[in-house]
């Protein structure tokens, strides 16, 4: 895919937007046989493995969208994700004995989408006042929306007839997520942000990153652009907050903390900050690590602050930096 | 009327806490304009010194007038020592970096400090008393109007607010009166200038970042005696002494006390005043002031409007 051209020119070799629609539509199709056979004849623990890499991913790209490709720093990811993970996990827990059989996946469809917009209000209510505020400053600001989030779900208990859990947290929730929902949400989610930014209509996303004021002087309204990337940016972590309630079962406000903020933040660094491909390697690596490291339980987050300081010494533009691993690049990228 | 003035005490105990910490912070940030996301483990890291330090004297039954300016002075040096060596091994190297790579670093700091005291071969992840040293009993009581019961200060408000009064009056003569003092004071105002003017820039801010953790050490001392010591016990009082100095308006030496104080004030009346049910909120209030200050008067009370310039 070469992105490099205009918004209504063809150049040669570009493809076209309805092939890529196509052919996201077929991957998408041809991940409903491949989930089936993974149900049947994969072990359960890598298949759990497997959407929680997914879910990282949709985490991953999605912050990446905010802060590396944006370069608003935020530390509220998790925040996000915890109000896209508590609608799902309240419908679905209230509502799992009406919705079983056909009615389940367009059920799901809706409360993933319903989840994703949830948290998208939440982007453009902290989005529009916060976005005022640059660098470390915001970086705090949302650190404190998060946590307030957090401190809310801990003392809610129940919200009218549909309970919440409070600081006990949400248990029981369905387990409707599989690999097939998770994959077409990264397909999706990777697909929406790669073609928003590289289109000539993201341009400006860039721009402000590289020097809001000279932005802002070109006439690109920055703070369209911002609350643009913070509300996108949210509806996906919402998306993958839904996914991971549904896959574990569980909710605790405690979960959504900073620290799992932090976790994405370093996936979003350590793949390069701009980068989607390096967001998506990023989040696998980190995902499947861990997963290798169990038998050093305690020293694993010890191993992921090691790893930040050392990447930010050595080589702070991340693994790929800038680049894509497929795309060319050809961006107004500086 | 008594039950203010106790709640204003309390306040006032905690707010000393805050604003030790939030000296810290506004200072890194005043030469380095950087958040220094690893201050609240500083202050976490005293708290530890404390605890082992106290240990160890419990067992050699030192009395409590020995003990406590050990326990202070060891933990103030090994503080000290550890700000030195963040300063010189992680933020050092990315002075010209653009600040939101020395602010990744220094959350990474943060959390391998935490992670590191987590893990049971250093300190494990319960949380632990301090041996009784010190038995906090009130030492003062007021007797406020007709009220029955009287307003108590204990020896640990004392020393609280006593040990911040005496910091800050040793801080200000220090950075008012001294040559070391005013070649900080000229750093912050702009660090290219003050370098070619024959000022060791790196020294400065190496012993900026030694005086903020031996600050921040007080600050973990005093807690550990009050609460227990916890290696995540520096997260809140971090980010909490960190609005303290925006509110004051970072940068700003009275603005930090100024903010300390104000926000343990806050945070204690509305603890005592909002019903039971709604306690756990007010952890939430520094983030809801954090973000009105941040919109309304993002330069803090004290602090000096700056225009941006391209």
């Amino acid at each position: 895919m070469d992105q490099a051209a205009s918004a209504t020119m063809l150049h040669r070799g570009e493809v076209p937007a309805w092939a890529v629609n196509l052919g996201v539509g077929i991957v998408i199709a041809a991940l409903i046989p491949v989930s089936i056979s993974f149900d049947k004849y994969i072990d359960n623990y890598v298949l759990d493995v497997l959407i929680r890499i997914g879910v990282a991913i949709i985490l991953a790209v999605s912050l990446n969208l905010i802060n590396g490709i944006t370069g608003q720093f935020s530390l509220g990811h998790a925040g996000f994700m915890a109000l896209g993970a508590y609608t799902g996990g309240v419908l679905l827990k209230h509502y799992q004995h009406q919705i079983h059989g056909a009615l389940l996946p367009p059920v799901f469809i809706g409360v993933t989408i319903l989840g994703g917009l949830v948290a998208a209000i939440a982007g453009l209510i902290v989005g529009i006042p916060t976005l005022r505020l640059r660098g470390d400053y915001l970086a705090i600001a949302t650190l404190g929306f998060g946590e307030i989030i957090t401190v809310v779900l801990n003392q809610i208990e129940s919200i009218g007839k549909f309970e919440v859990g409070g600081s006990a947290g949400l248990h029981n929730i369905p387990h409707v997520t599989n690999f097939f929902w998770t994959y077409a949400w990264v397909v999706i989610c990777v697909v929406v942000i790669a073609r928003l930014v590289y289109s000539a209509k993201g341009k400006p996303f860039f721009a402000v990153r590289e020097d809001e004021i000279a932005a802002a002087a070109m006439g690109i309204d920055t703070t369209y652009y911002k609350v643009a990337a913070f509300v996108i940016g949210a509806f996906f972590a919402g998306v993958a907050g839904v996914l991971s309630a549904t896959l574990s079962g569980n909710l605790d406000p405690g979960d959504f903390n900073f620290v799992k903020s932090i976790v994405i933040v370093v996936m979003v660094v350590l793949g390069g900050s701009g980068s989607i491909t390096g967001s998506v390697l990023a989040a696998i690596l980190l995902t499947y690590l861990p997963e290798q490291l169990r038998a050093f339980e305690d020293w694993r987050l010890v191993i992921y602050a090691l790893l930040l300081i050392v990447m930010m010494l050595v080589r702070p533009e991340g693994l790929l930096g800038n680049r894509e691993l497929w795309w060319k690049r050809k961006t107004a990228m500086v | 009327m008594h039950d203010f003035l106790q709640q204003l005490v309390n306040g006032l105990s905690v707010g000393a806490v805050y604003a030790l910490i939030a000296l810290g912070y506004t200072m890194v940030y005043g030469v380095l304009r950087l958040i220094n996301f690893a201050h609240g483990d500083v202050y976490m890291v005293g708290a530890v010194i404390a605890y082992e330090l106290a240990v160890k004297l419990a067992g050699l039954n030192s009395p409590v007038w020995v003990a406590l300016p050990i326990i202070f002075l060891g933990a103030m040096v090994g503080c000290g020592a550890l700000g030195f060596t963040i300063e010189y091994l992680c933020y050092r190297p990315l002075r010209h970096r653009p600040r939101l790579v020395s602010l990744i670093t220094a959350i990474g700091v943060s959390l391998l400090l935490e992670n590191l005291f987590q893990n049971r071969r250093i300190f494990g992840a319960t949380p632990r008393n301090l041996p009784e040293l010190l038995v906090i009993r009130p030492v003062l009581s007021i007797a406020v109007g007709a009220s029955h019961s009287p307003v108590i200060v204990t020896n640990l408000d004392l020393i609280s607010m006593g040990l911040c009064i005496a910091m800050m009056l040793g801080l200000s003569w220090f950075v008012l009166k001294t040559k070391m003092g005013l070649a900080l004071r000229a750093v912050s105002f702009r660090v290219d200038t003050a370098s070619l003017m024959g000022i060791n820039t790196n020294r400065v801010i190496s012993m900026t970042f030694v005086l903020g953790s031996a600050l921040a050490a007080v600050a973990g001392v005093v807690d550990a005696m009050r609460y227990q010591v916890d290696p995540l016990m520096g997260l809140i009082p971090g980010i909490k002494a960190f609005v303290a100095a925006v509110l004051g308006g970072i940068g700003s030496i009275p603005g930090a006390l100024l903010g300390g104080f104000l926000m343990g004030l806050v945070e204690t009346l509305l603890k005592g005043y909002l019903p039971a049910q709604y306690n756990n909120y007010s952890n939430a209030a520094a983030f809801v002031v954090l973000i009105l200050i941040l919109l309304v008067r993002p330069s803090g009370l004290l602090g000096k409007t700056t225009v941006e310039k391209v």
